[in-house]
């Protein structure tokens, strides 16, 4: 009983700031009170019509679409090469494609900034497009890699002991099984790269910044609940994605919780 | 995956499969050289150009003025750690143990929904709740180390949770049922049994965490305010507001060195954990 009441509460801390953007993007006033004197929708007009936010959701959109359709073919290769093919030094090649996750945004950020200024390339996109296809990648080709194990060579030999070219069995057989895992990769690919802070700050312009980023500018220089609208879009989005994914890819497989009763 | 199950192809088509992500790869350890030789370059105030070679930067890490910087960070990752690990365990624990799928279904989604929000947002969010709008909190916390770890273990527990999850959902019920049949009281069985078997999950879930904590930014930078400082905000004031980025470099090198250190730590002792104890 104790137990339980703990974990609720647990919960509650993990949610309450959820709750107090949502409170907060429907107050009526710039200051916050609480109850609320009532509900206003000024600060999501407010969202909806900064030019700052607007150019930033746009360069969102270019930087993830973007970084996500290169990342998704490049992972793909590269998953399958590491699974299938008798690549030498396999361990060694998978740590390297997976050490993104783990080196800290500002020496990412601060090294992509550098290389950007010896290129002559200073708050040009494609650097800014770069650095997100390297940070996921590793999303990619984890989640594609545990499909790949999980394909059984037997149908892609089936078919090539009917006649099919390699490339047909790529498409016919290959392709739509790994299809799961493809999604899986793309979901993660548009979650990490829309929400990439870090980086971002270090290599992007006024010009070229996308949403977390204007969103820190706008925090550190205003403190009205603009943002709070803001945050409320963006966390409603992102819920709807993991409900969805939740209901098609059953994320605690994905994690490798087992079920164990 | 034995090595005759692999489709003809060979050696040619898997180092062409792999060429594309190695060149991106290839690039980000360019950037990162870029980095290493910075922080090995001389400063020139009020340039992008640098001098010739020094360990002027790193002798500057250790420089009273960022002394205390790099001592918050350490004290603010220990305590981080800790509250997380204790935070993190009962909901880990419910998780793994849940009975029903719908309710492990609706723990999941509470877990990771943070984890997917993104951190400006949550570290907004965070600065309404710690500033005095809402709640009048009887000590300040909005720009106070206080205010940073609450930040600090909330952004981390999402992870945590998953790792101890995974790790208490691989112990068989069995051995938590068969200390209780021997009479063992629910306490003692957590203590001498669940805990013992979950310390792979807590011990790796630690480090992680702590690595993470080390070169967090965006906590620390909007609900420290400019008066809590951890390693990674140094970075980010030498590197875009200062323009002295050999002395960013240097910082970041530090971080990076601290990072791989401990996550080296967790593949060890990880792979020591897989080869040692088979479980169910």
């Amino acid at each position: 009983m104790i137990g339980r009441l703990v974990v609720i509460a647990l919960l509650a801390f993990m949610t309450l700031p959820t709750v107090v953007v949502l409170l907060a993007s429907f107050n009526p006033t710039a200051i916050l009170s609480f109850p609320p004197d009532g509900l206003s929708l000024r600060w999501y007009e407010n969202a909806l019509t900064y030019p700052q936010f607007r150019r930033a959701a746009v360069n969102s959109v270019i930087v993830t679409a973007t970084s996500a359709l290169l990342a998704l073919p490049i992972g793909t290769a590269a998953a399958l090469a590491l699974v299938r093919h008798p690549v030498a030094a396999r361990g060694v090649w998978a740590a390297v494609l997976l050490s993104p996750l783990v080196i800290p945004g500002v020496a990412a950020g601060l090294g992509f900034l550098i290389l950007a200024a010896k290129l002559g390339l200073l708050a040009n996109r494609a650097v800014l497009i770069a650095a997100h296809v390297v940070l996921v990648l590793p999303f990619v080709v984890r989640s594609v890699m545990v499909s790949v194990v999980n394909l059984d060579p037997m149908l892609e030999r089936a078919a090539a002991s009917l006649g099919a070219s390699p490339w047909r069995v790529f498409r016919r057989v290959t392709l739509p099984l790994l299809r799961p895992g493809l999604f899986a990769a793309l979901l993660f690919a548009v979650i990490v790269s829309i929400n990439e802070f870090v980086v971002s700050l270090f290599v992007s312009s006024r010009v070229t910044e996308i949403l977390p980023v204007a969103m820190f500018t706008y925090v550190v220089n205003y403190t009205d609940p603009t943002m709070a609208a803001v945050s409320v879009l963006f966390i409603a989005a992102t819920f709807v994605t993991v409900f969805v994914a939740d209901r098609f890819l059953r994320l605690s497989r994905v994690f490798q919780i087992d079920e164990h009763q | 995956m034995a090595a005759a199950e692999a489709p003809r192809g060979g050696r040619a088509l898997g180092l062409a499969l792999l060429a594309p992500s190695l060149a991106a790869m290839a690039l980000f350890a360019v950037a990162l050289g870029a980095l290493f030789q910075f922080s090995l370059l001389e400063f020139i105030p009020g340039s992008l150009r640098t001098g010739g070679l020094t360990g002027k930067n790193f002798q500057a890490v250790l420089a009273p003025q960022y002394l205390r910087y790099i001592w918050d960070t350490i004290v603010l990752s220990v305590l981080t750690t800790v509250l997380t690990l204790v935070a993190a365990y009962p909901v880990a624990y419910a998780l793994a143990r849940a009975r029903s799928a719908r309710l492990r279904s609706l723990l999941l989604v509470l877990t990771l929904a943070p984890f997917f929000t993104g951190a400006i947002v949550r570290t907004y969010a965070w600065m309404l709740v710690l500033g005095n709008s809402f709640v009048r909190w009887p000590v300040k916390l909005l720009f106070e180390p206080e205010g940073v770890l609450v930040g600090l273990v909330h952004f981390s527990m999402p992870t945590m949770i998953l790792i101890l999850a995974a790790a208490i959902s691989h112990i068989d019920p069995v051995y938590e049922r068969a200390a209780a049949s021997l009479g063992a009281r629910p306490a003692r069985v957590f203590w001498r049994v669940t805990l013992p078997l979950s310390m792979p999950g807590i011990a790796s879930g630690a480090l992680v965490v702590f690595a993470w904590t080390f070169s967090a930014f965006p906590t620390p930078e909007l609900l420290g305010g400019g008066r809590v400082k951890m390693i990674a905000n140094v970075v980010k004031d030498l590197a875009l507001d200062a323009f002295n980025w050999p002395g960013s470099a240097a910082f970041a090198v530090v971080a990076l060195a601290v990072t791989f250190v401990l996550l080296a730590a967790v593949s060890r002792f990880l792979g020591r954990a897989a080869a040692g104890g088979g479980h169910a």
